[in-house]
């Protein structure tokens, strides 16, 4: 191997690993029974919001709770582009007559519903992004407000309140896995690039960013709508994947979920992002089982409903209390050995005037 | 003309409850850079603490809602926040979203998710003659009641020594520090004061609506935040007075408005909370303390 081979191998651990970690879940899965695979399913589309979240809060310090709000929007504007003429009669009887006339294919339909997120993304992002730090993001939070109370009242065309059933059911496992893995590389090379090295280093020291001359509104403005397309996509996937799109699930318990997640993992890398998706849906999968009850003996023991919501809550505290950088600690996964210096480089390590030479 | 005066007494109601939890939100802004979502569990907790003991008598029930708030506000400070202090905002943000999330939760696993009817207060909803405008009488006494806790709190903090503590732990925290403010005191303090308006608001709420579910305190926060965003974080006037004119700006919306449009009225108080951020980034009433310095 060359050094220059060598090198960018390196350099490409992170990316290479945490594909290869999504794919090894995924084929396990595929002989695993349905209801589990239908679990991992679920758990590779969270995967892929909580990588869209990632791209703009891991990247700029600055956290979303607008997300899940891009999420809403592309899912309705799939649903809308790819159900069946006759099921949107039934369902949404006074959709005007362009959108009621629209059966696209499923794959046109995730794409237009992720660049309608990034589109208004990058439109509210305009004057968001020039909030500074905590006030940009509780702005945020209205994103989030608006999304609901516009889609939830806004009956023509999405229903309102109501639920739409009959969408293309179309997400199975494969599917996730695919746009999981799209997702990590869209995000890895968004992190590789100067845009994001630029906007990585504002999140580090936002004065010192600024004085040597980094346009930190223009690179959070680009992550920002960067991140509104894959959290989109997410959406979708979701919508997709239950056959129905509802303004309610697409609020508060799913922006908690996806932000627990990424805190979890550790927001300040994609490692964290991915470990944190996969680890947390485990979690909450056993907590499930728990509320479900299991039988001992012929007595049948049940944690009580909710626990798992609490529990999750209770961990995310923790953790920041106790590893406030979360489990991959701001880390990226690299390959044994005589990667760690590239790989701990998010560490900003004190000069050791000696590692040129133990590099070399 | 009538009709005019009935909408403004409603919309000026509705504006001093959501000016004291902003008030109550910028507090501990103010004093730790924490932007408590928890502050939403505070008014629930209160309002079913009404729930639990309105029946006996409103008195009991008043300081019931009260006490809830502000042992609630004092324990999280204790167990979740003062291990954080120190860290940065957003930190701090997402911890008391946690906080929040985790109270909610578990007062769901409790109580159920259902609202609970409440007869609060029942006095208080028939309608009065002033100068011929007949107006309810629980919009005036909301009224009343917001202006003297503004005003309390006004004089809190100008006039006494805890007061000052807390403004100059505001200004420049260690700082502050230094010059011998105790910490754990003044933010214990700030928390109590919170929980006091929280518990407030969570009466008014109650009386209002006839109802208390898990989630009363979350919609009130959430416009409460972006009060205290466009009046300038950091500033307790700012605040005040940004929460005031997002709660009147949605009643007036709602009248306003077109039939057809008055269902979104929400989404355009948010619309112009983002106009009034192009113009002015920091808010109307940038605080000075919140500028980063190196």
């Amino acid at each position: 191997m060359t050094s220059a081979m060598r090198e960018s191998a390196v350099r490409l651990a992170p990316l290479i690993l945490l594909v290869a970690l999504v794919v090894l879940v995924a084929s396990a899965a595929d002989f695993a029974p349905i209801i589990l695979q239908r679990r991992v399913t679920q758990a590779l589309i969270m995967l892929v919001g909580v990588v869209g979240l990632y791209v703009f809060a891991g990247n700029s310090g600055v956290f979303s709770f607008g997300n899940v709000g891009f999420m809403a929007i592309a899912a309705y504007v799939s649903a809308l582009l790819t159900m069946d003429p006759g099921q949107k009669s039934v369902f949404l009887p006074e959709l005007p007559k362009l959108l009621a006339e629209q059966h696209w294919p499923a794959p046109a339909g995730a794409l237009a519903g992720g660049a309608t997120a990034a589109a208004i993304g990058a439109l509210v992002g305009f004057p968001l992004m020039r909030l500074s730090g905590i006030s940009a993001s509780i702005a945020t939070f209205s994103i989030l407000v608006v999304v609901y109370v516009g889609l939830g009242n806004w009956t023509s065309v999405t229903g309102g309140q109501n639920s739409v059933m009959g969408l293309p059911n179309y997400v199975g496992l494969w599917t996730a896995t695919i746009w999981a893995v799209v997702a990590i590389a869209i995000a890895f090379a968004y992190q590789e690039s100067r845009g994001g090295l630029l906007l990585r280093a504002s999140r580090e020291d936002e004065v010192a960013a600024k004085a040597a001359g980094v346009d930190i509104v223009r690179h959070r403005w680009i992550a920002f709508t960067l991140s509104a397309f894959l959290s989109g996509v997410s959406g979708v996937l979701l919508a997709h994947f239950l056959g129905t799109v509802r303004v309610e699930t697409y609020y508060l318990d799913l922006t908690f979920l996806v932000i627990a997640m990424l805190v979890i993992g550790g927001a300040a890398s994609l490692t964290g992002a991915v470990v944190g998706a996969l680890a947390i849906s485990l979690l909450t999968e056993a907590l499930r089982e728990a509320e479900a009850g299991f039988s001992i003996g012929g007595i049948r023991l049940a944690a009580p409903a909710g626990l798992g919501d609490s529990t999750l809550a209770l961990l995310m505290l923790v953790i920041i209390l106790y590893r406030p950088k979360g489990i991959a600690g701001g880390r990226e996964i690299g390959f044994p050995s005589r990667s760690v210096s590239v790989a701990g480089r998010n560490d900003f390590p004190p000069p050791n005037p000696f590692s040129n030479h133990e590099l070399e | 003309m009538r009709e005019a005066a009935q909408v403004l007494v409603d919309a000026v109601s509705v504006g001093g409850l959501y000016a004291l939890t902003a008030l109550g939100i910028g507090m501990i802004f103010g004093v730790m850079r924490l932007v408590n979502f928890a502050h939403a569990d505070l008014i629930t907790f209160a309002g079913y603490a009404i729930v639990v003991f309105f029946a006996q008598s409103t008195m009991l029930a008043v300081v019931a809602a009260a006490l809830a708030a502000i042992v609630l506000a004092l324990i999280t400070e204790r167990v979740a926040f003062r291990p954080l202090r120190g860290a940065n905002p957003e930190t701090l943000l997402v911890s008391s979203f946690a906080v929040s999330f985790f109270l909610e939760k578990t007062l769901i696993m409790i109580v159920g998710a259902r609202p609970k009817g409440v007869d609060f207060l029942p006095g208080l909803a028939r309608q009065v003659d002033v100068a011929g405008v007949r107006l309810q009488l629980l919009h005036l006494m909301t009224i009343a009641m917001s202006l003297a806790l503004l005003g309390g709190t006004t004089w809190l903090l100008r006039a006494t020594r805890l007061g000052l503590e807390m403004r100059a732990a505001a200004e420049n925290f260690r700082m502050a520090e230094a010059l011998g403010v105790r910490a754990n005191r003044v933010i214990a303090a700030a928390f109590a004061i919170s929980g006091l308006l929280a518990g407030a608001v969570a009466c008014m709420i109650v009386a209002q609506t006839g109802l208390v579910q898990p989630r009363m305190g979350l919609q009130l926060v959430v416009i409460a935040f972006v009060g205290t965003v466009i009046g300038g974080l950091g500033s307790l006037p700012g605040a005040a007075i940004g929460g005031f004119f997002v709660g009147l700006g949605s009643i007036l919306a709602q009248a306003l408005l077109p039939e057809a449009l008055r269902p979104f009225r929400e989404a355009f108080v948010f619309i112009a909370v983002a106009l009034v951020l192009i113009v002015r980034p920091l808010g109307l009433f940038p605080s000075r303390s919140l500028r980063q310095r190196i």
